[in-house]
């Protein structure tokens, strides 16, 4: 997975070798902090991360119901993925609120953020109302939005005259998946809003101010150079976005609990009614483990196909 | 070059960090399994005294009679003393399988018993309370044996009846059918004229919480009783997935469509719940006729909406009969009670065993039941109903299940929880008309 590395260094990182060559002279002892300074971080990732991901895997291979030991089930587990008819929708909806959920945040995200991070009058009290939704806890905003659009006394039931008998929205099996991604879209925005602020805001000004004298419009700068300049952060926040949709749970738990019927089952919610309600824990964690397959293949795919890697800063010597 | 390693690490290091981040969600939730320490299968009769532990529902109007229960044990007893823990409903079901499977089980813990307490009785976990029972014959007889079997797996008794009475029968607004000109029906066909002229008066003819599977499960126990008897069911729980292809049950899925066809549970019922503002709060402001649930309902309308109950408006009948269907129309369906069970490794077991066995038939215990609204299973309480505030409801729901030829127990706890949830999944595609009724037979006797 890992590409080979370029023995040649470009200009730009002969600078840095050179420096490094300067370290390679100290004593062993001053150049690099021993592995011990990592034990605390990897001793918490271990405990954390692996042994549960470990567990998992072994789990997967076995059958139990939460009493008594796990069974060895060899490929039981397995094999019922494949023929189970409703982790392959679940899978199409993971996909579609993972596709859908970028198309809508990134744009708008990527638009508030260019603005906030400029100088307008009142820029400051309106950054601050946005980043509102970033405050409040996932179950909360779920629930709020939940008793927003209930059908007999929500919203909906309020604009009956003008929704006519259309006012089913959360009921409405083709409606309830696009209701929970513009809730999930609602509650993310701010945050990926907050990175390409931040981002926009180390865009080098001198950039503008040369591309002005070349004649450049704000709409000109905006595809020449902001856009460019937030490559990285664009990378960034799809990658979390990706990540964040194979692993939602929450927000459409509280939502919809993955109704009506299964419209809105994606992946993890599925792993937990077979996990937490069904209490099948060997074939719930064969599809945690695809969970976790999926989510990785995705990112590193995504960091692949940008050039995320190269990691070139255009901004050096500025 | 040190400059590449650098970059290199720097790059694995990240991908790692986003192992991390996919994993962490997903996994968590898997992996917070307590490590297995296991019953040794036979359930031990022996059991050491000592203090214990009680775990039961967060239920504000009977924590008053749990607790009292619990303090008039500890006041008396030289065994040691209890104390009660509460957990709210859906965590609690969780919380109960994982500790159950750990050293931190309780001694004493709450149940729906029937397949649910099943599981745990397979699984060795539960007490014996049979030769107890036997001992002491004025504990026995205190209870309504129909209930009292509730808990009996296997032909051993593994639980005591500790709180009301819940049977599932039809709730309806008095208000709403007097302006529509419907009279409470007792037929099937009389249900579906009812249905007819409410929508023609322009109300919701059903309140249904349709977001929450068990609600809808109502409908088709009732409605699977009537058609085919409690046989058909109980071919089921025995084991033999074969039972679903009985005819009965797909004329009772059938019937169910037939209901949804009609718009008797309107438009909106996908996504009505029961427990925030839900079907309850649809009856009770005359937005609908009829309410099929549990006989919790009563309490819940009274703290809902005091005046809606005490004009008179809420009324209540038992299911309507089906024609030529196999079922006693005097069968009921829902929580016959729930149990107290003692675990099988507690090591308190004898203080916890005489716990349930002298406090739950208490008369204390039983005035504090009452007066909470409950309707307790036990036997000669009827002058004690009548003179309560509630005496209407009280006796009736008291006639009714003593009255039923079979109380059945809610499907998705009498079932073992996998297929229960697979068949809470299909039941909702049925009345979202996503599945048929041969369908629905299908993938359950799978």
């Amino acid at each position: 997975m890992i590409p080979a590395i370029d023995p040649t260094p470009s200009p730009a990182r002969r600078a840095v070798g050179d420096r490094e060559e300067a370290v390679l002279q100290m004593s062993d002892h001053d150049r690099r902090p021993g592995a011990v300074w990592a034990l605390p971080a990897f001793l918490f990732f271990a405990a954390f991360a692996v042994l549960p991901m470990v567990l998992v895997l072994v789990l997967s291979f076995t059958s139990w119901n939460g009493l008594g030991d796990p069974q060895p089930a060899g490929m039981e587990n397995w094999q019922r993925l494949a023929k189970d008819d409703e982790l392959v929708a679940s899978l199409w909806r993971t996909l579609l609120v993972m596709v859908a959920s970028w198309a809508l945040q990134t744009p708008i995200a990527l638009g508030i953020g260019v603005w906030a991070a400029g100088k307008q009058r009142n820029r400051a009290v309106l950054s601050a109302l946005f980043f509102v939704p970033l405050l409040l806890s996932t179950p909360a905003i779920a629930l709020m939005w939940r008793t927003f659009l209930d059908a007999s006394f929500g919203l909906p039931n309020a604009l009956r005259g003008v929704l006519g008998d259309n006012t089913n929205l959360l009921g409405n099996p083709d409606l309830a998946i696009w209701i929970a991604v513009f809730v999930m879209s609602w509650q993310w925005i701010p945050f990926h809003t907050l990175l390409y602020q931040g981002a926009a805001r180390g865009v080098p000004v001198v950039l503008y101010e040369a591309s002005v004298i070349d004649g450049a419009g704000r709409w000109r700068q905006f595809w020449s150079i902001t856009l460019p300049q937030l490559r990285y952060t664009i990378v960034t926040s799809t990658i979390l976005m990706l990540v964040g949709s194979v692993t939602t749970f929450d927000a459409i738990l509280v939502l919809t609990e993955g109704g009506p019927g299964t419209a809105t089952r994606i992946l993890p919610l599925h792993m937990y009614f077979m996990g937490f309600t069904g209490y099948e824990m060997g074939y719930a964690s064969a599809v945690a483990v695809l969970i976790v397959v999926l989510g990785t293949a995705m990112s590193l795919a995504a960091v692949r196909l940008s050039g995320f890697r190269a990691m070139q800063s255009q901004s050096e010597g500025l | 070059m040190i400059g590449s390693g650098v970059t290199y690490r720097n790059r694995r290091r990240r991908a790692l960090a986003v192992v991390a981040m996919a994993a962490t969600a997903g996994l968590l939730l898997t992996a917070c399994d307590s490590g297995g320490d296991d019953g040794d299968g036979g359930a031990s009769t022996s059991g050491g005294t000592g203090d214990f532990k009680v775990w039961a529902l967060q239920d504000a109007a009977m924590q008053p009679a749990w607790k009292g229960a619990v303090d008039r044990f500890n006041s008396s007893s030289t065994t040691g003393k209890g104390t009660l823990e509460v957990f709210a409903n859906d965590p609690y079901k969780q919380k109960l399988r994982v500790a159950l499977g750990s050293p931190q089980a309780p001694d004493v813990f709450f149940n729906w018993g029937g397949g649910n307490l099943k599981e745990y009785v397979d699984a060795g976990k539960v007490r014996d309370l049979t030769a107890m029972l036997e001992a002491k014959p004025d504990v026995k007889s205190a209870f309504i044996p129909s209930v009292l079997d509730g808990a009996k797996i296997n032909g051993k008794y593994y639980g005591i009846p500790m709180r009301g009475m819940q049977p599932v029968f039809l709730y309806y607004n008095k208000k709403v059918l007097d302006k529509a000109g419907v009279t409470p029906p007792t037929t099937w066909d009389e249900l579906l004229a009812a249905v007819d002229s409410l929508k023609a008066a322009k109300v919701t003819p059903i309140a249904l919480a349709g977001s929450q599977a068990w609600t809808e499960l109502m409908w088709a126990e009732y409605l699977l009783d009537r058609v085919g008897g409690p046989e058909v069911f109980a071919k089921i729980v025995a084991g033999d997935k074969s039972g679903w292809k009985d005819p009965a049950v797909v004329t009772a899925m059938e019937m169910i469509q037939t209901l949804v066809d009609k718009g008797a549970f309107g438009k909106d019922y996908a996504s009505v719940g029961y427990d925030v503002g839900g079907a309850s709060t649809i009856l009770n402001q005359d937005r609908a006729g009829f309410h099929l649930m549990g006989s919790w309902e009563y309490v819940n309308q009274l703290g809902q909406n005091e005046k809606f109950v005490k004009d008179g408006n809420l009324g209540w009948i038992a299911f309507p009969s089906v024609a030529n269907g196999k079922g006693d129309p005097s069968n009921v369906v829902g929580n016959p009670t729930n149990y107290y069970a003692v675990s099988a490794t507690s090591k308190a077991g004898q203080t916890a065993e005489d716990f349930v066995a002298s406090q739950m038939k208490d008369p204390e215990y039983i005035k504090a039941l009452i007066e909470a609204g409950d309707v307790p299973a036990v036997t000669g309480v009827t002058e004690q109903l009548k003179a309560t505030d509630n005496a209407d409801h009280a006796m009736f729901v008291y006639d009714l299940a003593l009255n039923s030829k079979h109380f059945a127990l809610s499907w998705d706890q009498d079932l073992p929880a996998a297929d229960a949830q697979k068949m809470l999944t299909a039941l909702q595609k049925v009345f979202l008309k996503e599945m048929t009724p041969q369908e629905f037979a299908d993938t359950l006797a799978q």
